[in-house]
């Protein structure tokens, strides 16, 4: 059995937090200069502009290209033929987020919930572990705002609500989350498994590259379907008013129980970051 | 796009009443940071009646809570976060002469209310585009409650800080009027 040791993983997680953070990924850019062309708001023209100039600055620099350097969300799928050895694995997570948010000068956002007291370094990281076959360690942090997080939901519909009361809930969701989420936002959405399931899946959607369609058709129809509804808002960048509310809508379905249609919609915004690597 | 206007902090009411929803305006001067804790203190002084930390009339408050300043930065990323969660405080603060808040997404009806019976103004700067706004700062001080971290009050001296008049003192709100002119 192949091993690997708990400092590793630290080091991996804390260059992924500076380096999402800093380094806006070629994928959004170029969404970027798709929306400066598409837009037809010169206001909404500007924000794009300012976006692009925004990730230059954070990436030139090396400094965060968004001050809401998130809650450090951690995916890691682990090689069912990896041991972890010389150390604890969620302490290990956890110590690379520590170090990635003081030595990349990255805001720690993370605070207790009654007091509101910050607990100073960020920790703890929202770890989400999966088994997988292999001997390897894919690990996946994607930084998440509390602006396009607040913007988030999770809904038990009817299977009576069908596709078009779907697609209405997820559509009418965006619109009264408006200027919020700091549009132009990336938009995942779950469809199906449990109450918890269905969050996850939308916050997974995320992760694809941006404008990546879903493999299978019938969901890859409704992607598309809801973006061009989305962008029908008139929402716009900033909610100032224009034709690209959002850059993309990722969609992720499973089965879900014979009684049930849940849904979730994750928003992010457009600083739709996440940096992965493998061990 | 029209032309900026430039203003020099603090405002009085006649700068805030020439303002129209979907102005473009450059910030010069000083301007204070607060975010949710900071309000959340100055609000329950106010209820206390005991005095502020800081001069709130004629002052503009941007919603922000830094990034860390790298060593040579002035200030770390510095866009504004969601506005919304003041408004539970706004109202208040406008009433003893706050003339303008800077951040980003919609504000409720009390506070559009209370922007136009005190005359004061709603600003957005660009979610998200923390590094560019930085820029625009020229100087950075911790003024109150330096126990809240990111969300402190710091004095803040601005060089042409980018905005947009969102809410106007005539009750315009260029998040509706934007959002009607291009729905499909």
């Amino acid at each position: 059995m192949r091993e690997i040791n708990a400092k590793q993983i630290t080091e991996a997680v804390k260059k992924l937090c500076i380096d999402a953070n800093y380094y806006i990924g070629d994928d959004v850019l170029a969404a970027f200069d798709r929306g400066e062309k598409v837009e037809e708001s010169p206001v909404g023209k500007e924000i794009f502009q300012q976006l692009k100039e925004n990730a230059r600055i954070a990436r030139e620099e090396e400094v965060a290209y968004c001050q809401d350097t998130g809650l450090a969300v951690v995916f890691v799928e682990m090689g069912q033929d990896l041991h972890v050895v010389g150390g604890d694995f969620n302490a290990a997570v956890n110590e690379g987020v520590r170090q990635g948010y003081q030595e990349g000068y990255l805001r720690k956002s993370a605070c207790h919930c009654f007091s509101r007291a910050n607990t100073k370094d960020n920790t703890p990281a929202v770890i989400h572990l999966e088994m997988v076959p292999g001997d390897k360690m894919k690990i996946t942090v994607a930084p998440k705002g509390g602006g396009s997080e607040n913007m988030s939901t999770v809904n038990m519909l009817s299977p009576s609500d069908g596709m078009e009361g779907l697609k209405k809930r997820v559509v009418d969701w965006v619109k009264q989350a408006g200027s919020n989420p700091c549009p132009p936002v990336v938009v995942g959405v779950g469809i199906g498994g449990t109450f918890e399931q269905t969050a996850l899946i939308a916050k997974k959607a995320l992760l694809r590259p941006l404008g990546q369609k879903n493999p299978d058709s019938q969901v890859a129809a409704v992607e598309a379907d809801l973006l061009t509804r989305i962008n029908n808002l008139g929402i716009g960048p900033q909610g100032l008013g224009g034709r690209i509310t959002a850059l993309a809508v990722h969609v992720e379905m499973i089965p879900c129980h014979i009684a049930s249609l849940p849904i979730a919609v994750n928003i992010n915004c457009h600083a739709h970051r996440h940096k992965e690597a493998v061990l | 796009m029209s032309e900026a206007i430039r203003l020099k902090t603090p405002l009085s009411d006649a700068d805030v009443e020439k303002l129209k929803a979907g102005d473009k305006v450059f910030l010069n001067g000083v301007i204070y940071t607060g975010r949710d804790a900071a309000h959340k203190r100055l609000y329950d002084l106010l209820m206390e009646g005991k005095p502020l930390p800081i001069e709130v009339k004629g002052q503009v408050i941007y919603y922000v809570g830094p990034a860390p300043a790298k060593p040579g930065q002035v200030i770390g990323s510095a866009g504004p976060t969601t506005s919304g969660r003041m408004d539970a405080y706004s109202p208040k603060l406008i009433e003893i002469g706050l003339k303008g808040m800077i951040g980003k997404g919609m504000r409720k009806k009390e506070v559009v209310e209370a922007m136009k019976k005190y005359k004061a103004v709603y600003f957005a700067a660009t979610g998200g585009a923390g590094a560019l706004l930085a820029k625009a700062i020229k100087k950075a001080q911790v003024v109150a409650y330096e126990d809240l971290g990111p969300e402190a009050i710091n004095r803040l001296e601005v060089e042409n800080f980018p905005v947009i008049v969102v809410n106007d003192t005539k009750g315009n709100d260029l998040y509706e009027e934007g959002m009607r002119k291009y729905a499909r």
